[in-house]
């Protein structure tokens, strides 16, 4: 079956060939019948392979649909539907729909070098800068998907940040989904942090047509020496949505990525997340909250590799699983031979809120080095009925209880976020998704909107 | 009257535990349940204060002329009942401020009054925690996490102080108690109490008597009230310890 999937692309690449490269730019084309020898090699996976053992695709890849691969122009304005007051937090605020980069209204005022927004359009000037990084660790994968991303991938997102610039404020790019039928959506993303560069990058992901969707993106993170990147992704989509991201990511020495993933409504999603930690005393901190009812499904997937010695790693996933829904959690921790001196921790808990909702997780430890300090831990379970008991007897009623003990169990996901404002939409908008309340207006605007 | 259970039978997973109690409890009383190890002590106030883990059998419990045993937990805190825990849980994640706050308007919306403002509702927070010495840092921490066992007990009495109960039943609050805060919490009650309020307190022994004097004390052995008389019996008990009242009974 995933066969006959992988045919019906391989040809629609092949009569497509030239309308793909007429529409894009050099950098892309460069990597496609390349990424299209190796997709078609590799196909989809399948759940006979352990790491897609939970998450069979064949029911989201029957559907057709349709790719817009002759760019034709957007429908509406994404800046005249997310109009919206800014309270505390103001953030650079861009738009992408579907897998086009939607020009900005307005000059960013960046930095002086700072290269951000349409992959495509500032590769035409920037071309020598990017080549050296675009596809890079991509190009590794042995997941068919990412390759799939590169052969049809016509535009993404770039953000470049050069040596020692400090962004003071966020930047936020709203991904929207929007069309009149079922689409295929092949999103790109490219960051570059030069070295002692800082920036935050908070993504939101919202579907505004009823349709389904597939997002397949692909994502390279590269974090040089002494460089700081707090990348944020935050889902906010809905139950005809399939949203398949490949982050990759590459640290330098004394470098710090921090990666936090929040999915509050979904249909299924599935995150796989590499880390590389290349360079000695770096640090990555990943975080995930999944929060699920209904049939919904998220599949947290994550890597760390520490190939040097002296760097430190942690995880933090957290699920909340209602109804019928469905979770998984798979995390690696690769300590090779060198890499003395690692500390990684991993820890994953997860709240069955009903009898049918299911968790599967599996944390896996390697550690080929013999001078580390390593942990993981994993724990399902049900609600605390003995703390259940004590908040009611001080007159709260069951609901509210519920929610009050639903709310503290994401609360350390929360707080690892560093950008206060967000930090607060978060809890809000955890509250309001555990009340039932969540208007999709509150949340396509995360950071800016009450 | 306050309080008045009538021939109480309750069980846990099959097993009864109470085996027809009859108490009344009327307002201003001071009442002293007191009895060896496993005679239904923490059962009492647990099926009082509607705990799902027992079930009520038999008999009958009127709070304030209403029928208790129809009321949920919430219910019966809302119309007044409160139990000082003897283990209090600790819940990660929820501050005491925002548990607090919660519980209040949960009290307030339940009169149909408007919530507390943030301003007032600090100011009252602020008041309560002066009458057991609460440290304002252990306000801001979640609910009893990292609390020492006296810090848990003074807890409890802080949320008594807050929620104003016409009923107060504090299970073995006494226990592992230094002398401080053992003093430190029973000043607290004793600051509490007035003539519309009544609190009922289960201990195993007379120390916790010597701060909280009590109008009754009973004796509740094997399921059952066996003895019911003034403080006297407190005392005599910590002279005799429980084997006389099993010896007489027998």
């Amino acid at each position: 079956m995933m066969r006959e999937f992988v045919k019906t692309y391989t040809s629609l690449y092949k009569e497509h060939e030239d309308t793909l490269n007429r529409s894009s730019v050099p950098l892309l084309n460069q990597q496609r019948s390349n990424a299209m020898e190796r997709f078609d090699q590799m196909g989809f996976p399948d759940n006979k392979r352990e790491d897609y053992r939970h998450l069979d695709l064949t029911a989201v890849l029957e559907v057709d649909y349709g790719m817009n691969l002759k760019r034709f122009n957007i429908p509406s304005n994404p800046h005249d539907v997310f109009r919206c007051d800014v309270p505390n937090l103001t953030t650079k605020l861009m738009f992408s729909v579907n897998d086009q980069f939607y020009p900005n209204e307005k000059p960013l005022n960046l930095p002086q070098g700072v290269l951000c927004g349409s992959l495509a359009e500032l590769s035409k000037t920037h071309e020598a800068l990017l080549a050296p990084y675009f596809n890079q660790l991509a190009e590794q994968s042995l997941d068919g998907l990412v390759h799939f991303n590169t052969a049809f991938a016509q535009d993404g997102f770039l953000l470049y940040v050069p040596e020692n610039v400090i962004l003071d404020k966020p930047l936020q790019l709203i991904q929207i989904l929007q069309g009149p039928e079922e689409m295929l959506v092949q999103r790109r993303l490219l960051v570059i942090m030069e070295k002692g560069s800082q920036a935050q990058l908070l993504l939101c992901d919202h579907t505004l047509s009823p349709n389904r969707f597939l997002v397949n993106q692909v994502s390279e993170l590269f974090v040089a020496d002494n460089a700081r990147l707090e990348y944020y992704e935050l889902e906010m989509s809905h139950a005809a949505t399939t949203r398949l991201s490949h982050t990759f990511a590459s640290v330098g020495a004394s470098a710090n990525l921090s990666q936090n993933g929040m999915t509050l409504s979904n249909g299924l999603t599935r995150n796989n997340i590499e880390v590389h930690l290349n360079g000695s005393n770096s640090e990555a901190n990943l975080s995930g909250l999944a929060l699920v009812e209904n049939e919904q499904f998220v599949d947290n997937h994550i890597w760390v590799d520490h190939a040097v010695p002296h760097c430190v790693s942690n995880q933090l996933y957290k699920y909340v699983l209602d109804d019928q829904s469905k979770g998984v959690f798979s995390g690696r921790i690769l300590v090779q031979q060198d890499a003395q001196k690692t500390a990684a921790y991993q820890s994953n808990r997860n709240l069955c809120m009903s009898k049918e909702s299911k968790m599967f997780t599996k944390p896996q430890l390697e550690i080929y080095a013999d001078d580390v300090r390593c942990s993981h831990g994993s724990a399902t379970g049900q609600m605390d009925e003995t703390a259940m008991f004590y908040i009611r007897s001080r007159g709260i009623p069951e609901k509210e209880a519920r929610l009050l003990m639903k709310f503290a169990f994401a609360a350390d996901v929360i707080d690892n976020i560093h950008l206060d404002p967000l930090k607060d939409r978060m809890r809000m908008l955890v509250e309001k998704r555990f009340r039932g309340e969540l208007a999709r207006c509150a949340g396509c605007t995360a950071a800016q909107c009450s | 009257m306050l309080l008045e259970i009538k021939d109480l039978h309750a069980s846990i997973d099959g097993k009864e535990i109470l085996k027809g109690i009859n108490l009344s409890i009327k307002e201003g009383e001071i009442h002293a349940i007191m009895g060896p190890n496993g005679s239904g002590k923490s059962t009492l106030s647990a099926v009082l204060t509607g705990n799902p883990a027992f079930e009520v059998t038999h008999g009958s419990v009127s709070f304030k002329g209403k029928d208790l045993l129809e009321l949920s937990p919430e219910d019966r805190s809302r119309e007044g009942m409160f139990l000082s825990f003897q283990y209090p849980v600790e819940i990660p994640g929820v501050s005491m401020v925002n548990f607090m706050r919660t519980a209040i308007n949960e009290h307030r919306k339940y009169r149909e009054e408007s919530p507390m403002s943030a301003a007032d509702f600090l100011k009252f927070m602020r008041e309560k925690r002066a009458i057991v010495e609460l440290d304002s840092k252990l306000a801001n921490r979640s609910v009893n996490e990292g609390f020492s066992g006296g810090e848990k007990k003074r807890n409890e009495i802080f949320q008594m102080a807050m929620l104003q109960p016409k009923l107060a039943i504090l299970d073995e609050t006494d226990s592992g108690l230094d002398i401080d805060a053992l003093r430190i919490v029973a000043q607290g009650v004793n600051k509490l109490r007035s003539a519309e309020n009544a609190t009922m307190v289960i201990t195993h022994y007379q120390r916790l008597l010597d701060y909280i004097n009590p109008d009754f004390v009973h004796i509740l052995y094997d399921g059952k009230i066996v003895k019911t008389a003034g403080p006297e019996l407190a005392l005599e008990l910590e002279k005799k310890g429980y084997d006389w009242i099993k010896d007489a009974l027998i």
